[in-house]
C-alpha cells in the first residue's frame, strides 16, 4: 500500500495547501510554497487541488511504490526518473507495483512538487497535512521525510496516463527575476533615497533562504529617518515594538539584508517592514536558487491586485486544459 | 496614541495603535480585534492582535481593501467607546531562574551578547541599578505580567510587566541572535519577558526555565487536551521562583501528566489598575492563591 522512502533527497516535506487560522498563535500557514505548482501536480493525478504531495528541495527523494499510481511532478525543472527511464515534468505518468521513483539533477528552479494519486495520507494537524518543522506540526510526526518512511496513500480516482500542462502555463524563474512589492508597513522609517535605492539595486539571493524567509544581499544599506526610540522598540534604528509580520513582508534588520517572509513565517517580531511582496509574486519566490539576481519593483494596491487577477487567471487556464 | 492603518500587499491590513507599548495601546487592539471577530466580515480569514498593534488577513477576492479598511475604521470608533476591561485568568508559572541548561546554552553564545563577563542575568539586574541577582529575582516574579501577544514561533508568549514605566525592567537583546535556546527558556527583550515555546533560535536575554510545557501538539499534560496552545492575549501570568529539587518534581509530574499550573479567573479593569497599581495587583494575587 504505502510508497517507501529509500532516500530522503535534501529537505523533502509533505505539504497540501496549509493550515490557516492559526497565525496569531504563532502557527504559520506552512504548505506548499509554489503554491500553483502543487495544485498543477494534484490536478494531473486526478487529485483535489488541496490533497497532499511532497515538496522536493534542490534534490529530489528515491521512492518505491508498492502499488500501482499515477504521478505528476511539477514545479522546479527537476527530471522524474522511473527504474532509470527519464519521464516528463508536468505530466502524469503510471508508476507499477515495485517500480522507483528518483530523479536527475536540478535543471532550473528550486522547489518540486510530487503528487500521487490518491494525496499522502498521513495525520492531519488542525486541519492540515502540511510539515511545519518548528512546531513538530503535520508530516511524518511533525518532520520532514526520512530513509524508511513508509508514505500511506488515500485511494485515488481514475484518470487517464499522459495528461500535461501547456507549457505556456508552467511558470519557472529566468536568471533574471523581478519581485513586485507594494510600499507600506514602516516605509516611513527609511530615507526617501533609501527607498529609491531599494528598488535601483540589484539583489542576490542569498544561501539563507527556507521556508520561514528568503534573504538577498548585495544592495545598499538603507539609512533610516532620525527618532526618539519608542518606549519598548529597542535602540537599534530598524526596532519596532514587537508587531505581526505579513506574509511576503519585507524586513531589513539594522538595514542591511532584506528578508522576505514565505509560508512558514515566523509570525511576530521586532523589526521594521518596508512593505510586502504581491501575493501573486510568492510562488515565485518558492522556485529562486541561491544567487538568483532579483530585482524589487514598486507597485501600488491596483498592481498588486490585477497581478493576482492574472495569477488566478493562469490557474483557471490550467483547470480548463486538464478538465 | 495615533491609529495608523496600511496595507501589507493585497492580503493584510496592519493597524499600529501606537508606536510605543502602553497597557492602553494593547487594551485598544484587544478590543478592536475582538470586534473584528465578533463582526465576521466575509473574506477575513485571519485575526492577529499583538502589544500595541494588529493584523488582519484577508481575501481580496472576496472583500476590496478598501472596504475592509474602512470598515476597520468603523469598528475603531466603537471600541474608544468600549470600557477597558476583560475576563480572564491568572496563571502562576513556576521559574528555576540561574538554571543550568539556559546558563550552559549562554556561555556558548557569550560572544554575541553586551556584557560576555556576566551571565545575562547578572548583566540585566546591573543595567536595572539592581544590587543583586536575588533583588532583581524578586522585581521579575513581584508583578503580574500581562500575555500582551502570542506569536513569533508556535505559542509562544510575550508578556508586559504590570508596574508602572519608571519601575518597568528593560533589557536590551543580544547583539546578535543565539542560534540556540532551550525549550520553556524564560527570557526577556526590551520591555518583554517571554517563554520560548519550543526549542530555537533567539534574541532574548535568558533568566531561567519553566518545567511547564506551554505548546504540545501531542497534548500530552491534562491542560493542554483540549488545544496543544496555552496562552492567549490578555491571560495574567505570576511568575513563581522555585529551586532544582522543585524543578525535578515538576518535569516528574509532567511526565506522569498530573502537572497543573493554579489557574483563576479574575476580572480586570484597566481604569482600576491605573488607578491604583500595587492594590489591583494585590487583589489579583489574592485572586489567585484564593481556594
Amino acid at each position: 500500500m504505502p510508497v517507501k522512502v529509500i532516500n530522503a533527497g535534501l529537505a523533502t516535506t509533505i505539504q497540501d495547501l496549509g493550515r490557516p487560522g492559526y497565525y496569531h498563535l504563532g502557527i504559520p500557514l506552512s504548505g506548499a510554497m509554489d503554491r500553483l505548482a502543487m495544485r498543477a501536480a494534484n490536478m494531473l493525478v486526478g487529485n483535489s487541488e488541496d490533497a497532499a504531495g511532497l515538496e522536493a528541495v534542490f534534490m529530489g527523494p528515491e521512492l518505491e511504490f508498492t502499488q500501482d499510481a499515477l504521478v505528476a511532478v511539477t514545479g522546479a525543472d527537476l527530471p522524474p526518473k522511473l527504474d532509470g527511464e527519464p519521464q516528463e515534468t508536468w505530466t502524469a505518468f503510471a508508476v507499477r507495483s515495485g517500480q522507483v521513483l528518483s530523479f536527475d539533477f536540478l535543471r532550473s528552479g528550486a522547489r518540486a512538487y510530487i503528487a500521487i494519486s490518491g494525496g499522502i495520507d498521513t495525520p492531519m494537524s488542525l486541519g492540515s497535512r502540511s510539515t511545519y518543522a518548528i512546531g513538530a506540526l503535520g508530516g511524518v510526526d511533525g518532520r520532514g521525510l526520512q530513509a524508511g518512511d513508509m508514505l500511506p496513500l488515500r485511494d485515488g480516482n481514475q484518470v487517464s496516463v499522459g495528461r500535461t500542462v501547456p507549457e505556456k502555463l508552467r511558470r519557472g524563474p529566468g536568471s533574471h527575476v523581478e519581485l513586485r512589492v507594494l510600499p507600506g508597513l514602516y516605509w516611513h522609517r527609511i530615507t526617501e533615497a533609501a527607498g529609491a535605492g531599494f528598488f535601483d539595486d540589484v539583489w542576490k539571493v542569498a544561501p539563507e533562504a527556507d521556508r520561514m524567509g528568503y534573504r538577498f544581499q548585495g544592495g545598499r544599506a538603507l539609512t533610516f529617518v532620525d527618532r526618539q526610540a519608542p518606549f519598548s522598540a529597542g535602540s537599534d534604528p530598524s526596532n519596532i515594538t514587537d508587531a505581526c509580520y505579513p506574509y511576503g513582508s519585507v524586513q531589513v534588520p539594522s538595514g542591511t539584508e532584506p528578508i522576505v517572509l514565505h509560508r512558514d513565517a515566523v509570525s511576530g517580531g521586532g523589526y521594521f517592514m518596508l512593505g510586502t511582496v504581491v501575493s501573486a509574486d510568492m510562488d515565485l519566490i518558492g522556485q529562486l536558487q541561491p544567487h538568483t539576481k532579483t530585482r524589487f519593483v514598486k507597485t501600488d494596491m491596483n498592481g498588486a491586485l490585477a497581478a493576482r487577477r492574472h495569477r488566478a487567471g493562469i490557474l483557471e487556464d490550467i483547470r480548463a486544459a486538464l478538465a | 496614541m495615533t491609529t495608523r492603518y496600511t496595507f501589507g500587499g493585497d492580503e493584510h491590513i496592519f493597524v499600529e495603535i501606537d508606536a510605543e507599548m502602553s497597557l492602553e495601546a494593547f487594551f485598544k487592539s484587544l478590543s478592536i480585534t475582538s470586534a473584528v471577530k465578533q463582526a465576521s466580515i466575509n473574506g477575513v480569514t485571519e485575526i492577529c492582535p499583538a502589544n500595541a498593534s494588529f493584523q488582519i488577513k484577508f481575501n481580496p477576492d472576496r472583500i476590496h481593501p478598501d472596504d475592509l479598511m474602512a470598515e476597520l475604521k468603523r469598528l475603531e470608533e466603537s471600541a474608544n467607546r468600549a470600557e477597558p476591561v476583560l475576563k480572564t485568568r491568572i496563571i502562576e508559572i513556576p521559574v528555576y531562574y540561574q538554571d543550568p541548561w539556559t546558563h550552559e546554552t549562554l556561555m556558548r553564545f557569550r560572544e554575541r551578547h553586551q556584557d560576555p563577563q556576566a551571565s545575562d542575568i547578572e548583566y540585566a539586574a546591573r543595567i536595572n541599578g539592581y544590587d543583586s541577582v536575588d533583588g532583581f529575582i524578586q522585581a521579575h516574579s513581584g508583578a503580574p505580567w500581562f500575555v500582551s501577544m502570542v506569536g513569533f514561533v508556535a505559542g509562544l508568549p510575550f508578556l508586559y510587566q504590570m508596574v508602572d514605566r519608571k519601575r518597568q525592567i528593560q533589557v536590551p537583546k543580544y547583539l546578535r541572535p543565539r542560534t540556540d535556546t532551550p525549550k520553556q527558556t524564560v527570557g526577556y527583550g526590551g520591555s518583554f519577558s517571554c517563554i520560548y515555546s519550543v526549542r530555537g533560535a533567539g534574541g532574548y536575554q535568558m533568566f531561567g526555565i519553566t518545567p511547564m510545557p506551554i505548546y504540545d501538539p501531542k497534548q500530552r499534560v491534562s491542560y493542554l487536551k483540549d488545544f496543544m496552545v496555552f496562552f492567549k492575549p490578555g491571560d495574567i501570568v505570576k511568575w513563581k521562583p522555585i529551586n532544582r529539587d522543585e524543578y525535578e518534581q515538576a518535569l516528574e509530574d509532567v511526565e506522569k501528566g498530573h502537572f497543573a499550573p493554579r489557574i483563576r479567573n479574575v476580572d480586570f479593569s484597566l481604569d482600576a489598575f491605573n488607578a491604583d497599581i500595587d492594590g489591583t495587583n494585590a487583589k489579583l494575587m489574592e485572586a489567585l492563591h484564593a481556594g
